[in-house]
């Protein structure tokens, strides 16, 4: 196999199990639900600046901007997420920073 | 040049008036009407407490205005909400072209799903009480695994 060292299937498959993994401890191997796009599987179309409570769970206490590999919102839902939110801090619906 | 669709909101200040209020929403209505405008709608949310503090307030009133009209009346409008005290925090989106979007991407998705129910030789819309519930195996939460890195 000349191509193709090793990794497989392109980048996407972080939620899934890895086998394979040196996992220290002899815990079994690490089982996580597959993470789904919320707004995709909601079928969620507009997300809007003015919905904070939509966006609410992507802010978490920080302030920040949750990541993708956290969320698990897909790529062109995420960049329409993090528009949303830059524009709900503008006018004070979400914060910027808390501590 | 087709007409723009923009939503223009603004935070006023928690102790003023509804006269205030009204004040603004006529002269803002006057600026727009002037330069062939047209607010389309007006929302007000009332009193809602502020993310963070803008200057010493903790809450605000906050107004939407849709409005439809040109770049250049949105300018204006900009300037001098920028220049108003009585306003203490101001925004304007341009929101046509994202609302086609979302409409095109809506009807698709409609037209798609109702393709695929005749074909399969269902009625085009969803009957009640067909199909999985909503809630049926996901517990739906909301949170995430942020341990993880």
């Amino acid at each position: 196999m000349p191509f193709g060292q090793g990794r497989s299937g392109g980048g996407r498959g972080r939620g899934d199990k890895k086998p394979g993994d040196k996992e220290k401890g002899q815990r079994r191997p690490m089982f996580r639900r597959r993470k789904v796009c919320k707004f995709c599987a909601d079928k969620i179309d507009d997300i809007n600046y003015k919905d904070a409570k939509l966006l609410g769970p992507f802010v978490p206490e920080r302030g920040k901007i949750l990541p993708r590999r956290i969320s698990g919102t897909c790529a062109m839902h995420q960049r329409k997420l993090q528009t949303a939110i830059k524009r709900a801090r503008q006018i004070a619906l979400i914060p910027y920073v808390t501590d | 040049m087709a007409d723009r669709q923009y939503e223009l909101i603004y935070i006023l200040p928690p102790d003023s008036t509804e006269q205030q209020a009204s004040e603004l929403h006529t002269q803002i209505e006057a600026v727009v009407s002037r330069m062939s405008g047209q607010i389309e709608r007006t929302e007000n949310w009332g009193r809602r407490r502020l993310a963070y503090e803008i200057g010493h307030f903790k809450e605000g009133v906050y107004v939407l205005e849709v409005i439809i009209g040109g770049g250049d009346l949105m300018k204006e409008l900009d300037r001098r909400l920028r220049t108003m005290d009585l306003v203490i925090r101001h925004m304007v989106v341009r929101v046509d072209e994202e609302k086609k979007v979302v409409d095109r991407t809506r009807t698709k998705r409609q037209t798609e799903s109702e393709r695929r129910r005749v074909k399969r030789g269902l009625p085009p819309q969803r009957q009640p009480g067909e199909g999985r519930s909503a809630d049926s195996d996901d517990d739906g939460d909301d949170r995430f695994d942020v341990g993880e890195v």
